[in-house]
């Protein structure tokens, strides 16, 4: 098969050809990335600056632009795994559910007697009720307000559990609601952390759902880990509650429907407040850092028309009350007051830095978080470490790279060369292949690539060593290359699929850097295979037509 | 004649054998050696298994390995392991080390506070110093990575194992399956030996060194099933030391070529990613090894389906003499 088709010939340089044009914006990288920035930018805010206009013009629109994502390992930045407690939502589901059960189960006093909520597990409301005969029709009440679940596998059902054993009345959200609210809590806790770090202004972060109840974050550039928690970790729960009192006694009993919570700024200072707020987080619609009369760092913010009605009704009502500001259960403020306030705007003053101030605007306007976060992992990597370790890989992979093509041309001669040329386009087109993708390229990607650097070189050596043999058995030297490449070929085929095997393996089980080596690994298989079958014989068949030797040394 | 480089004569004859009792037993002490040091000794696992927290921090003074225990001390709680990083890319003036923090009991992982009093603290001793980076990881989940290493390693042999049954048949798997776990195992054994930092990259080099040692295996099976089809008469022995003398030149080849670049690597490519770089050196060296000595002695020994008309040579073979046509 030493004559190859034009056809062919002209496919197979041509997939080289457009690996190499693609894996070429990788050698100006920086250049190119300020391209891409200012184009992104550009679109964004439609506004032309001459420097964004400068650092778009300095890459060429027509030449391709995408390139090799580095990994965290490499570029610097902070990696999270987040746990979010989906089940603290099952217990606000229940704390929303008492004041209508209550109202509901009041109206049937006569058959239910009193009722009164009993201790329970977070995630269960239970009841008494004064007369336990009553109790067939005190579990008709309860029914009545479940609702049918909203989600693709729970059709059909309601997402009330109601159970009643002697005076007892148990309720609890079933099963099918459960995962319907853990995928809603998931959402929105998704979401919520990517408005926030938006908020802040990194590019290209990593933010996705992992398994049933887990978040990974990741961020580039941004300093620390530590950092980064404490924008999303922060459940940032806003909401203005009636105070009942004030005092100092951490064991104080609040008495039912209320709490007794610790104020934020004020050491050994408690208040005891209404459960159910006013108004909350979830009825704003900006906040913004400011300064208060005296010029301290403040948060102003601002209602939507609901919760401006109700926040105005309020303190036209309750003028010459205290009222509490909470966040995650704590009160940063309690102020008197003074006047009706109609507009649904306002002031939160507390004892804050300005960065405090403007760390808790970010919070308020991208909302607050569904249920808690806890952190199971978090990585730092510095900036200049990741730079460290692309030097150190590129020298690396260039003294390995020279020694590997002085080593095949020393045992194969211009075959050998033939090889080398194919090495080179093979390092060509994985980095094509990455930055066609988007693939990420990290540390142990690096090491993946040296390694086929070395392994890339086994399938031509397969090939040549196989036409060694047949030369010996003195075939004319075109025979002996064809009959090398088909007979190599089986082992060739097998010797790659079990290697693709295991890095397809690592891809799917492995995490961060470890698959970011496995996709380097599987596209070296890919093309070292392509190179050595297809690519190398172009070269050779081209050679021998040029030359027609008469007799070939391997 | 032009000049080449030959790293093997065109023509081997090796017996490959011979010696087996000692290339064999050789094999199976170094299996078990590094049972015994895995169990007795232990894996230095990174916090990717272990949880705990690790800084490191880079500074222009010396590391005073000592100054810095003595300045952690009263910050933190549990084991505080401090080791000096040696490279020979960092030049003067930087002095690098990585502090290891234990998981706190019952805590996620490590807090901040602890990590930044950690740091503030060894800004006193050396206020150059500054910290690369910081990983943390959770009991929770080094727990579940190992189960997910684990898992990814059976789950490789197991692909491996079912694929060389379907091309081969299944002597030749269990014979690639057995070098693959001499090969795992050992490189295990030199790093409980050593007592090299094992984390979840060291199961990435693992799984690699199955890839390549298997690739070996493979082109070594693939030129002994040729060459059973083509001496059908020839004792199973013989078939096998004369496939292994002719893939000898290719093996001594491609394992040259890879190690070569992979020394570079790990004598220029940092020490983040030494541990990494010398697991999957080691296994190369070991995987060519066992393809030559492991892989093929097991199927001898278990026996192969020859010419399906004759009871076959190999000494385990008769269980499929007279069953087929």
């Amino acid at each position: 098969m030493l004559h190859i088709p034009l056809w062919k010939r002209v496919i197979i340089l041509g997939l080289v050809g457009l690996g190499l044009l693609t894996a070429m914006p990788n050698l100006f990288y920086a250049r190119v990335e300020a391209h891409n920035d200012a184009v992104a930018q550009i679109e964004a805010s439609g506004v032309e600056t001459p420097e964004l206009v400068a650092a778009r013009d300095a890459w060429p629109s027509w030449l391709p632009s995408g390139l090799v994502n580095l990994g965290l390992d490499l570029r610097g930045g902070a990696h999270l795994l987040a746990e979010v407690q989906v089940a603290d939502v099952y217990k606000d589901r229940m704390d929303g559910l008492w004041p209508e059960l209550r109202d509901a189960l009041r109206a049937e006093r006569a058959t239910v007697g009193t009722v009164r909520r009993a201790a329970s597990d977070p995630g269960e409301l239970r009841v008494q009720i004064s007369q336990p005969e009553g109790m067939a029709r005190a579990v008709e009440v309860a029914r009545t307000l479940a609702s049918p679940v909203v989600s693709l596998t729970g059709i059909g059902e309601t997402d009330l559990e109601v159970t009643g054993s002697g005076d007892t009345l148990t309720i609890a959200l079933t099963e099918a609601e459960r995962t319907a609210t853990d995928d809603r809590t998931m959402q929105q806790s998704v979401e919520i952390v990517r408005r926030r770090v938006d908020e802040v202004g990194t590019r290209e972060p990593t933010i996705q759902r992992q398994g049933e109840d887990r978040v990974l974050i990741q961020v580039p550039g941004i300093g620390s880990a530590a950092e980064l928690k404490a924008l999303i970790g922060t459940t940032a729960r806003l909401t203005f509650q009636p105070v009942i009192s004030r005092g100092s006694d951490a064991s104080a009993s609040p008495g039912l429907g209320n709490v007794l919570l610790p104020a934020a700024d004020e050491q050994g200072v408690f208040y005891v407040l209404e459960q159910s707020p006013v108004v909350s987080g979830e009825e704003l619609v900006d906040a913004r850092p400011d300064f208060d009369q005296n010029g301290r760092p403040a948060v102003s913010f601002r209602f939507n028309p609901t919760g401006a009605r109700k926040f105005g009704d309020y303190t036209a009502e309750n003028i010459g009350q205290l009222f509490a500001i909470v966040l995650d259960d704590e009160v940063i403020s309690a102020p008197q007051i003074q006047s009706h306030i109609p507009g649904g705007s306002g002031i939160i003053t507390g004892s804050f830095s300005v960065e405090e101030s403007t760390n808790l605007a970010v919070l308020l306007r991208a909302g607050a978080l569904p249920a808690e976060m806890t952190f199971l992992e978090e990585r730092t990597v510095g900036p200049e470490l990741g730079q460290d370790s692309i030097d150190a890989g590129r020298i690396a992979s260039m003294v390995g790279l020279a020694a590997v093509v002085l080593m095949v041309v020393a045992s194969y001669g211009l075959f050998g060369v033939f090889a080398s040329v194919t090495l080179i386009f093979n390092i060509g087109m994985i980095f094509g292949l990455l930055s066609v993708i988007g693939g990420t390229l990290t540390l142990p990607g690096i090491a993946g690539i040296v390694l086929t650097i070395g392994m890339a070189v086994d399938a031509n050596v397969l090939v040549f060593e196989r036409i060694r043999e047949e030369l010996k058995t003195a075939k004319g030297p075109a025979r002996a290359i064809e009959l090398g490449y088909e007979k190599a070929m089986s082992a060739i085929i097998d010797a790659n699929i079990t290697t693709f095997i295991v890095a397809s393996i690592l891809f799917f089980v492995g995490a961060g850097p470890v698959r970011g080596f496995a996709v380097t690994l599987a596209i070296g298989i890919i093309t070292s295979v392509f190179t050595a079958l297809f690519v190398t014989r172009v070269l050779v068949a081209a050679w021998f037509h040029w030359r027609r030797p008469k007799t070939i040394i391997v | 004649m032009a000049f080449r480089l030959k790293l093997v004569p065109d023509v081997t004859h090796f017996d490959f054998f011979k010696q087996q009792r000692y290339t064999f037993g050789a094999s199976v002490v170094a299996v078990i050696a590094s049972i015994l040091l895995w169990a007795i000794m232990g894996l230095n696992f990174g916090i990717d298994f272990q949880g705990g927290t690790t800084i490191r921090s880079e500074g222009t003074q010396e590391v005073d390995i000592g100054a810095y225990r003595t300045a952690i001390a009263p910050v933190t709680q549990g084991d505080v392991l401090i080791t000096e990083v040696f490279d020979p890319t960092f030049g003067e003036g930087r002095n690098v080390a990585m502090i290891r923090l234990q998981a706190q009991e019952g805590m996620e992982s490590v807090t901040p506070e602890t990590i930044a009093a950690v740091e503030a603290a060894l800004q006193t001793v050396d206020p150059s110093i500054t910290f690369p980076s910081v990983e943390s990881v959770g009991p929770k989940v080094s727990g579940e990575l190992i189960w997910t290493a684990i898992m990814a390693v059976m789950a490789a042999t197991g692909a491996i194992l079912v694929y060389i049954w379907l091309r081969f048949e299944w002597q030749f798997a269990v014979g690639a399956v057995a070098a693959l776990v001499h090969d795992v195992v050992i490189t295990i054994g030199i790093f409980a030996l050593l007592q090299i930092r094992f984390d979840l990259s060291i199961i990435a080099a693992l799984l690699t060194i199955l890839g390549y040692s298997i690739n070996d295996t493979v082109v070594v099976f693939d030129r002994l099933r040729e060459n059973l089809i083509k001496f059908k008469t020839m004792p199973l022995r013989e078939v096998m030391n004369i496939s292994v003398n002719e893939t000898l030149s290719r093996t001594v080849m491609t394992s040259g070529t890879t190690l070569v670049a992979l020394i570079a690597l790990l004598a220029l490519g940092g020490d983040v990613i030494r541990g990494f770089v010398f697991a999957i050196a080691f296994g190369i060296v070991i995987g060519t090894y066992s393809s030559v000595f492991v892989a093929k002695n097991i199927v001898l020994w278990l026996g192969i389906k020859r010419d399906w008309s004759k009871p076959t040579d190999g000494p385990g073979g008769t269980q499929f003499a007279t069953s087929e046509k």
